[in-house]
């Protein structure tokens, strides 16, 4: 036996699953293709908050004078933009390295395959740097090899690393589009879409639901909507996406919205339509694992069908989220080390780190009443809280959902400046079960946007207080 | 302050029962006094203060079960410290949530209930009726951890969510029959989900509309005395200790478990009887005597020797060989049944396994063994001969495959070369873990054993 557990791609539920693995003792390998950190690191969550932070910057300088400040001639070199971007991913990259190490993590760099084995299946790596492949056998395998853009080529939604991105393209582009189509307006595609506006792109953002953010509330898709057209996007939605042509000048793309038909044209397009489970290519079939819609079934254990091996994160299914990634590696390095705890099920917060934020956890008002429940909803605007006045951040609202009979906090949906920084407190409350009574018992300290939070709750039993 | 904490007497050891104070409130207590007893699944140990101080107070009370380990069990306040604030509610490794405060019991309750108050009174104001959790006095609340059903009416205290509360208390579900599958015990909205509404606590409100009560049913629970035909009062109840209650479920599990199977052997032991009483002339000096039972110990030893196979674990991934033969051997104590472990007999000379079956048997009686002196027997041994139990099977002790039921030895007329002669005959019976321990391999242990009792020289070999 080499190992207890090896687990397969290091982005951030398979580091952490290593390091939940080690922390209980299990001696641990972590294979990966290409750079620690996975995705998350390298080419997703962190960088593109560093591009998203030069935009919002950038674009705050336009109202220096709203702050009684003024500014000369502001400029931006974009290829500094991604220069820093790339930094701040090298830098963290550099941190999971001393994670392996400090935790005693064999790390090995290669391309992994399964084949059946016993007790788990055996992991068949070709080092990434040649040489022969190496044969390895642990009591379990952990599968965290994440998931990439999905691509629909019929329709030449496919990207060609020139003109057509994908979110990777998109990182790294030379200079900054004029134009430029978005497809889908998902997290990953309004940030973008938010990002190269910013930078003074013309941005089209298309969808083909009748709202932007479609699985946020309805009110914050209509608020968030709002806001990004005051700063420039456009978005057509209800539009479905027919053909997409690249070559000459540029990208076009044909829509139908109901009965119309438009061909919109741009320097650049992303294609942002989600995201597909990397399945292919691991041994998977052979196996037997057993594939459910696209990615690995698992149970409530992150287990699969196989013997020996579980799934997290991206490949083992929605929503396609970090912070999903890194709880279920967690619990699968518990339930393998035999110290599960209790909970799998926690409520995942989502965030989209656009200009102003959306931040949500739990479920939206109609979700909520899709299930029969007599609800409590309770809103709160930012132009009403004090500190949000005076840091002039005063769009967006929170907004919460009680279940009427018991108290407890269905869900809690906000938009405004750092809201991603605030939707935890809902998180807590929902994880540890608080009712209204403890939300509204709860101090929060003066003044802080958070306040909103607690208005929000006090509205839903009619007792808020500022408004 | 220090607070002492609730010692792990083993790695394993999760919680425990604190059996007895041997202080109380005000005591003066130095480094390395026993302050109290602590009972796990099998042993009770003292526990002795690491800091020196004025017991402050008392944070468990004598006989509190299931206290696990690190929820603070006493406060001591340093020489000229002043006292302080009541202390904080033991909790289970987590502080209680700021609802759950609302509960605790005794002097300290009052303050703990103010930030309840408060929510209850911004409930009011939004026009709700009051939670009838909140509304619950505090005497009337269990306390505890509720990772059990805790018993009724034992001011036990119940770790539940705000959540959990509240939709136990509108279906009338009692909290302190469930059992908590969230964080260190605590019952979560699904735990209440799943009951079924039984007895309303007595104070649910009168406003409130309970759903309708389905047949009150208690879940696993075996039909009481009464309901099989013995009147109350015609009996005396003893309560179950930790060691009954341990027992109880590991002997079941085992018996209803393992597939097991009996092989019974015949031992004449004239000659073993006179090797005793010979070995114990010489070791008579040194205050040594040896028992048949040691001897066969020792034989059960030298016989792991040439069948290995015998002292094997059935475990998920493989079978266990064990490299030693860790001998458990059963000693009856006061209200159960206990098995301490002479670790490697094979190295061993009778004459110590002698004199540490003695000590392990005496400090077992006195429940003052250390858990690591009762667990990870490979092999078992038990002795009822002197009880003139002719022969018995044994139910598996885990994690040993096999455990050996010794008779008493008896003259008995046996044939010999055609002829009736007089012996005195030990019948052994071997139950055997099927799983591990196949028919044949059992019976060549016990081939190997008989001649090693039958003719005790032959340990010599």
């Amino acid at each position: 036996m080499d190992y207890d557990l090896i687990v397969i791609g290091s982005g951030p539920g398979g580091y952490t699953a290593a390091i939940r693995a080690a922390q209980l003792g299990l001696k641990t390998a972590i294979v990966e293709r290409e750079l620690l950190g996975g995705i998350c690191l390298n080419w997703g969550c962190i960088p593109t908050k560093a591009l998203l932070k030069s935009g919002e910057v950038y674009a705050q300088l336009s109202h220096l004078a709203d702050y009684g400040l003024s500014a000369e001639k502001p400029a931006f070199d974009f290829t500094k933009v991604v220069a820093r971007s790339r930094a701040v991913a090298k830098q963290l990259n550099g941190g999971v390295a001393y994670l392996m190490k400090k935790n005693k993590i064999t790390v090995i760099e290669g391309v992994a395959r399964l084949e059946a084995g016993r007790p788990a299946p055996k992991v068949i790596v070709r080092p990434a740097k040649g040489g022969p492949e190496q044969t390895l056998q642990a009591k379990a395998v952990i599968l965290a090899v994440g998931a990439r853009a999905k691509e629909i080529p019929q329709i030449g939604l496919k990207g060609d690393g020139e003109t057509v991105w994908t979110y990777r393209d998109a990182m790294t582009p030379k200079a900054c589009p004029k134009s430029l189509l978005v497809v889908g307006s998902g997290a990953i595609g309004i940030e973008f879409g938010c990002f190269f506006n910013a930078l003074g792109a013309k941005v089209t953002v298309i969808e083909a639901l009748d709202r932007i953010l479609p699985v946020e509330d309805a009110e914050v898709s209509a608020a968030a909507q709002k806001a990004f057209e005051k700063r420039g996007l456009t978005f057509r939605t209800g539009a479905k996406v027919t053909r997409l042509e690249a070559g000459g000048a540029g990208v076009r793309i044909k829509v139908e919205a109901g009965s119309k038909t438009e061909t919109l044209e741009a320097e650049k397009a992303i294609v942002a339509v989600g995201i597909t489970a990397n399945i292919e290519d691991i041994g998977l079939e052979a196996l037997g694992v057993a594939i459910d819609r696209g990615h690995v079934a698992t149970d409530a254990s992150c287990a699969t069908n196989v013997p020996g091996l579980y799934a997290i994160g991206d490949v083992a299914g929605p929503p396609w989220l970090a912070h999903k990634a890194s709880h279920e590696g967690v619990h699968a390095a518990e339930v393998i080390a035999g110290r599960a705890g209790p909970h799998l099920a926690a409520p995942i917060p989502g965030c989209t780190y656009s200009q102003p934020q959306v931040a949500s956890v739990g479920m939206t008002e109609a979700q909520a009443k899709e299930t029969g429940r007599k609800v409590r909803v309770g809103r709160f605007k930012f132009s009403a809280n004090g500190k949000a006045i005076a840091a002039g951040e005063t769009e967006g609202f929170v907004k919460t959902v009680f279940d009427a009979d018991t108290g407890q906090l269905l869900g809690a949906h906000l938009l405004g400046g750092e809201v991603t920084e605030m939707i935890q407190g809902f998180a807590m409350a929902m994880t540890g079960e608080l009712t209204e009574a403890e939300i509204m018992g709860t101090v929060f300290p003066h003044p802080t946007m958070s306040e909103a939070m607690h208005e929000a709750s006090l509205d839903a039993y009619g007792v808020v207080l500022n408004a | 302050m220090t607070d002492i904490l609730m010692p792990a007497l083993s790695p394993t050891m999760e919680e425990g029962t604190l059996a007895k104070w041997t202080i109380k409130e005000g005591d003066r207590v130095r480094s390395g006094d026993v302050i109290a007893e602590i009972e796990t699944d099998k042993a009770t140990m003292e526990v002795e203060a690491v800091d020196e101080g004025v017991v402050e107070a008392l944070l468990v009370p004598a006989g509190a079960e299931g206290v696990k380990v690190n929820t603070p069990i006493a406060r001591l306040r340093g020489e000229g410290e002043a006292s302080a604030a009541p202390p904080a509610p033991p909790a289970s490794a987590a502080p209680p949530p700021p609802a759950a405060a609302g509960v605790t019991p005794g002097p300290e309750a009052s303050d703990a209930r103010a930030p309840r108050d408060q929510g209850k009174d911004l409930v009011n104001a939004g026009g709700e009726r009051p939670d009838p959790a909140l509304s619950t006095p505090p005497s009337a609340a269990p306390q505890e951890r509720a990772s059990r059903p805790a018993a009724n009416g034992e001011g036990r205290r119940v770790f539940a969510s705000p959540l959990a509360r509240r939709i136990a208390a509108q279906k009338g579900v009692d909290l302190s029959t469930l059992r908590g599958s969230g964080p260190h015990g605590r019952i979560v909205k699904a735990d209440v989900e799943q009951a079924r509404p039984g007895q309303a606590p007595a104070s649910a409100p009168q406003d409130q509309q309970p759903a309708a009560p389905a047949p009150s049913e208690p879940l696993r629970q075996v039909r009481s005395l009464e309901q099989m035909g013995i009147q109350p009062g015609s009996y005396e109840l003893i309560p179950l200790d930790n060691i009954r209650k341990v027992s109880a479920r590991r002997l079941s599990d085992a018996f209803r478990d393992i597939p097991h199977f009996p092989l019974v052997i015949d031992c004449e032991i004239d000659a073993l009887l006179a090797a005793r009483t010979r070995i114990n002339a010489v070791l008579e000096p040194q205050g040594v005597k040896v028992s048949v039972n040691d001897i066969v110990i020792k034989a059960v030893a030298m016989a792991i020797r040439q069948v290995p196979e015998a002292n094997a674990s059935f475990t998920p991934e493989g079978i266990a060989i064990h490299k030693h033969a860790d001998i458990a051997m059963a000693v009856a104590i006061p209200g159960g049944l206990i098995t301490p472990v002479i670790r490697r007999a094979e190295e061993k000379s009778l004459a110590q396994i002698a004199t540490e079956a003695k000590d392990l048997a005496k400090r077992a009686r006195e429940r003052k063994l250390k858990p690591d002196e009762f667990q990870g027997g490979t092999f078992s041994v038990s002795n009822l001969g002197m009880f003139g139990i002719k022969s018995f099977s044994s139910i598996i002790n885990e994690p040993g495959g096999c455990i050996m039921s010794v008779g008493a030895g008896m003259q008995q007329p046996v044939v010999r070369d055609g002829q009736l002669a007089v012996a005195t005959v030990m019948s052994v019976t071997l139950t055997c873990d099927h799983r591990v321990v196949d028919g044949a391999t059992g019976a060549r242990f016990l081939q190997a054993f008989k001649p090693l009792v039958e003719d005790p020289v032959t340990m010599l070999a």
